[in-house]
């Protein structure tokens, strides 16, 4: 991971986030490792995609990044800084170059609020501009993601769903940041509605250089928009790797049976494949398995699983995959 | 700002309530009796009437022309002492209603915001306060202070907001954990702001409720708190203190407690029945579960 240090944008080490549950008399019952012991760095101008099962610590993982969510232990550096330790008004700065557009469009824009409170909201950290000013950035921001500056005065529920996502997106963009958490910002859009936001990211990316990491679980669309993708299993990342690599050489047994489940749309491909099925549930993430955390449903475990927790290791480079027991090399 | 959608919204709502008046011909009688009540507590300073002249020839006279209501025991006219008891009264409660409002939404809303021992503090004193029959620390309370109609609806308002706040804390808890309140956060706005822009527009509804329902809360207190004598005082009167002159005449002057009686069970009634339409009015969905 120490190559190509000068473009890394992002970079997470043994990064950990635990959410306390707490019993009835409001003590500590257990903890639940949302995010446990990640190691990633994300280029400039790149877009890392973020996959997994709900519940796996995809959000979390990208809010503890962005530093939504305080990091329980492990350090985040941002272009060099590191910005784990910075509190309340140190923060500010850093959430100006990191912004974040969220999954569901309704829950994310305030129904009180029309478009132009919303976008001036998050101008509130960024000082020195004067109401002019301010007025321009809205419009041009409004222009840029496909929207009129006439509906500056409308509320969120006069828009459509996939008009709504333009205006988070116009929203995160307007503070002019350098990375952006798309929290599965298409999976409650209509699949052609999809493919418009989609489009409107990529633009944006080469217009403003920006940097992404993409949490969604429809596996063809992050192939599409990714250049690396991470593969997340309860908490932990089990597979990186470029995202053709990912795609057509698949090393961690879970990686494999995710990638199995995307539909084809061609009839004669999909009898001729063959889907690895999983056994067994996902398990309960406040009672993880010990060991490797996919040893309970993983069809080569083996004893040591059980009670060995695998390390990531670069099988070739720039593919790093968590399972000792595959793809060549063995230890 | 005119568009269909919101007009659609609106008429849907509209709709609703309608239907609910119709199945609840109770609340159209009340509400009708109680725009007359308010209308007369309005217009009383432009009517021609004195309700502290006295006139000790016609004592405890019967409800004649001259006197709609008779005279009581003094010789004054007891519907211009009704109707300016009702502006009395009304004028309470709605004070009353406001100072609880503001209480419980303060309270509400940053014990639901800021949670953790903040939340803890003024949630037990909530229910310290409602373990409490509000009638023993309202007449402690009402000692302290001199009677008046500014002391009644001080003491009025500080027991009623702990319904609201919890109502209240409920919402913004809820509302809390959404995105666009995460967002404000995640920008830079302050605690104060978010309170006030996000919070407060989005518990409104709720607030309207509870209001109404805090008027009704609050006349019954004043006219148990002027009957029991540590409320409004002579000359000035409210139904509740007219029931408790009513008392000393009840033999021959029945009508003397009827009147301010009924009229007490009509406002509250209607201001309970005023809460349920506006509850049907935010809420269209309440109805379809209740009616056919």
């Amino acid at each position: 991971m120490e190559n190509n240090r000068n473009e890394i944008l992002l970079e997470a080490r043994d990064l950990c986030k635990y959410f306390p549950a707490k019993d009835f008399f409001g003590r500590k019952k257990a903890e639940v490792k949302a995010v446990d012991k990640i190691n990633l760095y994300i280029r400039k101008g790149e877009t890392f995609g973020l996959v997994g099962e709900s519940g796996c610590g995809k959000s979390t993982l990208g809010r503890t990044l962005i530093r939504m969510y305080d990091p329980t232990s492990g350090s985040i550096l941002f272009k060099g800084q590191d910005i784990t330790g910075l509190k309340g008004k140190q923060l500010l700065p850093v959430h100006r170059q990191m912004q974040i557009i969220f999954q569901d469009p309704y829950s994310s824009l305030d129904p009180h609020h029309n478009v132009r409170e919303i976008l001036k909201e998050s101008l509130t950290a960024v000082s020195g501009l004067s109401s002019d000013e301010m007025e321009g950035r809205m419009v041009e921001i409004l222009k840029k993601v496909g929207l009129k500056p006439d509906d500056m005065y409308k509320y969120a529920y006069e828009f459509s769903g996939g008009q709504r996502q333009r205006i988070g997106i116009a929203r995160a963009l307007l503070v002019e940041p350098e990375f952006l958490l798309c929290d599965e910002p298409i999976s409650a859009l209509d699949v052609s509605i999809q493919a418009q936001v989609v489009n409107l990211l990529e633009d944006l990316q080469k217009e403003m250089g920006l940097t992404y990491l993409f949490v969604a679980h429809d596996l063809s669309m992050v192939r599409h928009i990714s250049t690396r993708i991470g593969v997340m299993y309860l908490g932990r990342l089990v597979e990186i790797a470029d995202s053709d690599e990912l795609y057509e050489n698949p090393l961690h047994p879970y990686t494999k049976a995710l990638l199995s489940a995307i539909p084809l749309a061609d009839p004669k491909l999909a009898a001729q494949s063959r889907r690895v099925m999983l056994s067994g549930e996902l398990p309960s993430p406040m009672h993880v398995p010990t060991g490797c955390h996919f040893h309970t449903r993983c069809m080569y475990a083996r004893e040591e699983c059980k009670n060995h927790i695998p390390e990531m290791r670069e099988v070739s480079p720039g593919h790093f995959v968590s399972c000792p027991y595959t793809g060549g090399n063995k230890s | 700002m005119i568009n269909d959608k919101k007009n659609k919204d609106k008429s849907i709502r509209i709709d609703s309530v309608k239907l609910a008046l119709k199945h609840d011909k109770a609340a159209v009688i009340s509400l009708i009796l109680l725009g007359i009540i308010i209308l007369f507590a309005l217009l009383a300073p432009f009517l021609p009437m004195e309700p502290n002249a006295t006139d000790i020839a016609n004592r405890l006279k019967e409800p004649s022309f001259a006197h709609w209501f008779g005279t009581d025991e003094v010789g004054r006219d007891y519907f211009a002492r009704v109707i300016y008891g009702g502006r009395v009264s009304l004028i309470v409660a709605f004070l009353a209603m406001l100072t609880s409002l503001t209480i419980g939404v303060a309270a509400g809303t940053v014990a639901g915001f800021t949670g953790g021992i903040v939340d803890m503090i003024l949630m037990r004193i909530v229910d310290i306060l409602l373990s409490i029959p509000w009638m023993v620390l309202v007449t402690v309370v009402s000692i302290f202070l001199n009677p008046g109609i500014k002391s009644i609806i001080i003491v009025i308002g500080l027991f009623t907001w702990m319904e609201i706040a919890r109502l209240v804390r409920a919402e913004t808890l809820s509302l809390k954990e959404r995105e666009f309140i995460l967002y404000s956060g995640f920008s830079g706005v302050g605690t104060w702001k978010i309170i006030t822009s996000h919070i407060i527009p989005s518990v409104f509804p709720t607030i309207i409720v509870a209001a109404t329902t805090s008027m009704a809360d609050a006349i019954m207190m004043e006219s148990s708190l002027s009957f029991l004598g540590v409320g409004i005082q002579q000359p000035m009167s409210s139904w509740g203190s007219l029931l408790q002159n009513a008392q000393g005449t009840m033999q021959n002057s029945f009508h003397m407690a009827l009147i301010p009686g009924l009229l007490i069970i009509i406002t509250i009634f209607a201001f309970n029945k005023l809460g349920n339409l506006l509850r049907v009015y935010v809420e269209p969905k309440v109805m379809s579960g209740e009616k056919e």
